[in-house]
């Protein structure tokens, strides 16, 4: 259903990566694997269409990413190194947010259900601004217990700054959206267990092709 | 669709409701503009008069302009631009609604302030009507056009000063027949060629600006 198809990366002078292939069906979980400054970003980057590689296409359902936009985005959820979370607003109301401007009609209760899920339940009517880093990234990842669940997370360090609760949290939504046939891609640093069915892929070999 | 419109406008009125200080800095920035000229130019009344509809223009242009980072850089910030393009919305849709929001927190109050400055003017009853219509028609393509210029800028070091350099040029029909409108009303001519211009100028600003502002914004996320 994903499909990359020869992509390469320049960064700067740099080539990141050349003739990146990969391929994502229901259910399957790709973890990119790969040391600082191979082009993990970039590439997670890429898929969501938020960078345009230099070659080489992304497809969703068969069709180039570039010319779908609004069908794509409406079946991802993209979690990237910035929270995209507002300071000034509170949990709840991002949350609220996030879900109506996907034109999803969400209850205060479907979002606070997914605030308790993450362990943010008496903070719904703290500024985001008096949270802490772990707190703040979990208010990002309420993204993921969103009602209408989106079909592929693409998913940046999401383990970032959270404490072993919470890795345990995403970790089971992680299982469960991989469970109903959703895809993930995700990169993770940190000696975290990943979902078994979770395929490898070394940029470094891409590097060096 | 239009529920998205609405969110992304909502969200960033009660942005600005919590960041009231940013608002009101334009607001004091524009009224301080205009108040300082009379000082410099003295009391004389028929001056004033005379001047007085270009000064107003020239500080809403100035002021539009100062609150340009308002728009984007924030969302840009902290990663919020990046997920409204991911939204599954068409992104003109967000960037019309963003300007909106920005149009009623700087443009609107703007155009409201310009009744009592009027008076300070000395522009009399019918020109001062004119002004504030020209303002409510005018202050729309000054927000569209500027946004423009600060989708180009984002992340770019120095990028206030260049977002000036862009943008001034581009407003000087708005500020021409924005002062031209209130001219004919004083001259005791009509100024609806003045007003249907500056009406115009923002239809074309609406119906090109969103285009331009969603290339740019995309270029910048890279």
């Amino acid at each position: 259903m994903l499909q990359a198809i020869d992509l390469e990366c320049v960064r700067g002078e740099r080539c990141l990566f050349r003739g990146l292939e990969l391929e994502l069906g229901a259910g399957q979980c790709l973890h990119i694997a790969g040391d600082n400054g191979v082009g993990k970003t970039s590439l997670l980057r890429i898929l969501a269409g938020l960078l345009s590689p230099t070659r080489g296409k992304v497809r969703w359902r068969g069709l180039d990413i570039t010319r779908t936009r609004e069908e794509y985005g409406s079946e991802l959820v993209f979690v990237g190194h910035l929270n995209g979370i507002k300071d000034d607003l509170t949990v709840l109301e991002n949350v609220h947010f996030e879900a109506a401007v996907r034109g999803i009609d969400v209850s205060t209760d479907a979002a606070r259900q997914a605030l308790v899920r993450l362990g943010l339940e008496d903070f719904d009517d703290v500024l985001v601004r008096h949270l802490s880093q772990g707190q703040k990234r979990r208010v990002a990842l309420a993204r993921l217990c969103s009602a209408a669940p989106a079909a592929l997370w693409i998913l940046d360090e999401p383990f970032n700054a959270l404490d072993s609760r919470a890795v345990e949290t995403v970790y089971q939504l992680l299982e469960d959206h991989l469970a109903s046939g959703g895809m993930v891609v995700l990169t993770a640093h940190q000696k975290i267990e990943l979902p078994s069915s979770a395929q490898r892929l070394d940029l470094l070999a891409w590097a060096l092709a | 669709m239009s529920a998205a419109l609405l969110a992304v406008i909502r969200r960033d009125l009660l942005l600005a409701l919590r960041q009231r200080g940013d608002v009101v800095n334009v607001l004091l920035f524009f009224v301080v503009v205009v108040t300082i000229v009379p000082l410099g130019v003295g009391p004389e009344l028929n001056v004033l008069r005379m001047i007085g509809a270009g000064t107003v223009w020239v500080a809403a242009l100035l002021a539009s302009i100062v609150s340009l980072a308002r728009i984007f850089a924030q969302d840009y910030a902290d990663g919020s631009l990046e997920q409204l393009m991911l939204a599954g919305q068409p992104a003109s849709l967000v960037v019309i609604g963003k300007i909106l929001a920005h149009w009623l927190v700087t443009g609107a109050p703007i155009t409201l302030a310009a009744v009592p400055i009027a008076v300070m003017f000395d522009l009399g009853l019918e020109p001062m009507g004119t002004l504030v219509a020209a303002l409510a028609l005018g202050t729309p393509a000054l927000s569209l056009i500027g946004a423009v210029g600060a989708a180009l800028t984002l992340g770019l070091r120095g990028g206030g000063v260049l977002v000036t350099l862009l943008v001034l040029p581009l407003t000087v029909p708005v500020l021409i027949f924005g002062a031209g409108a209130v001219d004919a009303t004083a001259g005791g001519v009509s100024a609806a060629a003045d007003l249907l211009l500056l009406g115009g100028l923002s239809l074309g600003a609406a119906a090109l600006a969103p285009w331009a502002i969603v290339s740019a914004l995309r270029i910048s996320l890279e």
